[in-house]
C-alpha cells in the first residue's frame, strides 16, 4: 500500500506538534510516555487471551461472558477506553465470527490493545464484509462450507471479542497454558486458536 | 451542504489482499507511538469528542494516501486549528507564537492509568421506549447524509432484522456536529449477505452493523418486498 507520508517528514511534524502543545500547556509530556508504555506493556492481546482461557475452563464465567461481557471482562481487571461496552461472541462448529470496522478502526483496546496495521488498512475494511472467505484465505484459514460466517461491523461504541473454539486434546492444560494458544487474530476472527 | 467521508470502505473492490502481521508488531516508525500519545493527550483536554475526531479524520482530502497515524496527526492539527488552540502558522513553526487558550483538563502522567481504565461510556438514560425488539425486520435509510454518520453505505436502504438491543447511546451524528449527545436507542441489525451483495454474496454469511434508531424504519412482517430492495437504489 502506497502512502504519501514520508517518515522523516512525519518525524519532524510530530516533534514540532509535541513542542507546540507542551509550550501551550495543553499536554504533560510525561503523560505521553505513560500512554505509550501502557499500550506497549500492559494493555494488549494477552489480556483477551486470559479472558478466553477462563471461559474455556469455567462454565459460569463463560455464561457470564456471553450474557454480560463488559462485567465479566471487568472482573479480570480489564476495563476502559475503547472497551466500555463489550460483547463476546463464541465460535462454534456451525458459526464463525469475525470483527471489522469498515468506517475507521474501532477495536476492543482493553482486551486486544492497539489494532494491527492490517485491521486498519483498506484491504481488510473493504473486503471483510463482502468476501470473508477470501480474507480468511489471506490468513491461511479455510473453514468448511457448512460453517456460517458472521461479520460484526463495529459502527458504534460497542466492541466485539471473538471467543475462538477450544482446540481438541487440551483437557490436561492449565488455564495459563491454554491462554498461550489464544492468538490475537483468533480473537478478531481472522485466525483460529493454536493447537498444542 | 456537502459532506464527504473518505473512510467508508466496506464492500469496495480493488484494495488487494490483506497482509497479516505478527502479534507484537505495533508500530513501524518512532514517530508513530508519539502520534498515538499526542492524540490521546490532546483529546483528554476535552476540546472535542470522539465523533468530532472521527469526522475530522474521515474528511481529510488525502485520507486514502495517508497511513493510520499520519491520519491521526493531520486530524489532530485540523482539530487544534478549528478550536483555535493552535493555528497553521504555529503548527508550521513548531512553537508557540500566540498565547494559549484555556482547556478543560490537562492529562497528568499519574492520572493516565485511571483515565484509560475509566474510558468514556456512551450509554445514557433512554428518553423514550425502544421502538424495535429483537427479531423485528427493519429497513435502513438510503441516500446521502450531509454530515458525519455511522451508517455505512453498503448497508443503506437494506432490510435486516434486530439482533440485539444495546440501550440508549450518545448519537454519533449529532455529537460529531456539536449538536449534543441526543441519546438514541442502539441496535445490532443483521443482514443476510445476499441482501447486501446479491449474487456476489458469500453463501451462508451474514453481516451486522450497530445502528441508532434514527437510521431505521419499520418493515411490515407481511411485506411482500421483504427481500426485494433492488428497485430502490
Amino acid at each position: 500500500m502506497a502512502h504519501a507520508d514520508n517518515p522523516d517528514e512525519m518525524d519532524l511534524r510530530v516533534r514540532a506538534l509535541q513542542t507546540l502543545l507542551t509550550q501551550k500547556g495543553y499536554i504533560d509530556p510525561a503523560a505521553l510516555d505513560v500512554l505509550v508504555d501502557s499500550y506497549q506493556t500492559r494493555i494488549g492481546p494477552r489480556n483477551g487471551a486470559r479472558v478466553v482461557a477462563r471461559s474455556w475452563v469455567d462454565g459460569t464465567f463463560r455464561n457470564r461472558l456471553l450474557s454480560d461481557a463488559t462485567a465479566a471482562i471487568a472482573s479480570l481487571g480489564y476495563t476502559g477506553r475503547q472497551g466500555e461496552h463489550m460483547i463476546a461472541v463464541e465460535n462454534t462448529a456451525d458459526c464463525h465470527n469475525m470483527v471489522v470496522c469498515t468506517l475507521c478502526s474501532c477495536y476492543p483496546w482493553p482486551v486486544l490493545g492497539l489494532p494491527p496495521t492490517w485491521y486498519k488498512s483498506a484491504p481488510y475494511r473493504a473486503r471483510a464484509v463482502k468476501d470473508p472467505r477470501g480474507v480468511l484465505a489471506d490468513f491461511g484459514v479455510t473453514l468448511p462450507d457448512s460453517t456460517q460466517i458472521r461479520l460484526w461491523d463495529s459502527t458504534a461504541e460497542v466492541r466485539y471479542l471473538v471467543v475462538p473454539r477450544r482446540p481438541p486434546r487440551t483437557e490436561a492444560l492449565s488455564e495459563e497454558e491454554l491462554s498461550a494458544l489464544v492468538t490475537r487474530d483468533s480473537m478478531i476472527g481472522t485466525g483460529l486458536a493454536l493447537t498444542p | 451542504m456537502s459532506y464527504e467521508s473518505h473512510a467508508d470502505l466496506g464492500g469496495q473492490s480493488g484494495h488487494g489482499r490483506v497482509l497479516p502481521e505478527r502479534e507484537g508488531e505495533l508500530f513501524h516508525a518512532a514517530w508513530e507511538p508519539k502520534a498515538l500519545a499526542l492524540t490521546l493527550a490532546a483529546g483528554a483536554t476535552g476540546s472535542w469528542n470522539i465523533d468530532m475526531g472521527r469526522s475530522a479524520r474521515e474528511t481529510l482530502p488525502d485520507y486514502a494516501k495517508l497511513s493510520y497515524y499520519a491520519l491521526w496527526i493531520k486530524g489532530l492539527e485540523k482539530l487544534l486549528a478549528l478550536r483555535g488552540l493552535a493555528d497553521a502558522e504555529e503548527i508550521a513553526a513548531g512553537r508557540m507564537l500566540k498565547s494559549p487558550k484555556p482547556v478543560t483538563r490537562v492529562l497528568a502522567a499519574a492520572d493516565v492509568p485511571r483515565v484509560l481504565a475509566a474510558g468514556s461510556p456512551t450509554v445514557r438514560a433512554a428518553m423514550s421506549p425502544a421502538r424495535f425488539s429483537v427479531g423485528d425486520p427493519v429497513r435502513t435509510l438510503s441516500g446521502d447524509v450531509p454530515h458525519h454518520t455511522r451508517l455505512p453505505r453498503y448497508a443503506r436502504g437494506k432490510i435486516g432484522r434486530i439482533d440485539r438491543v444495546h440501550g440508549a447511546h450518545v448519537f454519533a451524528d449529532t455529537n460529531a456536529q456539536g449538536l449534543g449527545e441526543q441519546p438514541r436507542w442502539l441496535y445490532t441489525v443483521v443482514f443476510d449477505a445476499a441482501e447486501l451483495w446479491g449474487a456476489q454474496a458469500t453463501a451462508g454469511s451474514s453481516v451486522s452493523i450497530d445502528a441508532w434508531e434514527p437510521y431505521l424504519e419499520a418493515v411490515a412482517t407481511s411485506s411482500p418486498s421483504l427481500r426485494d430492495t433492488s428497485q430502490e437504489r
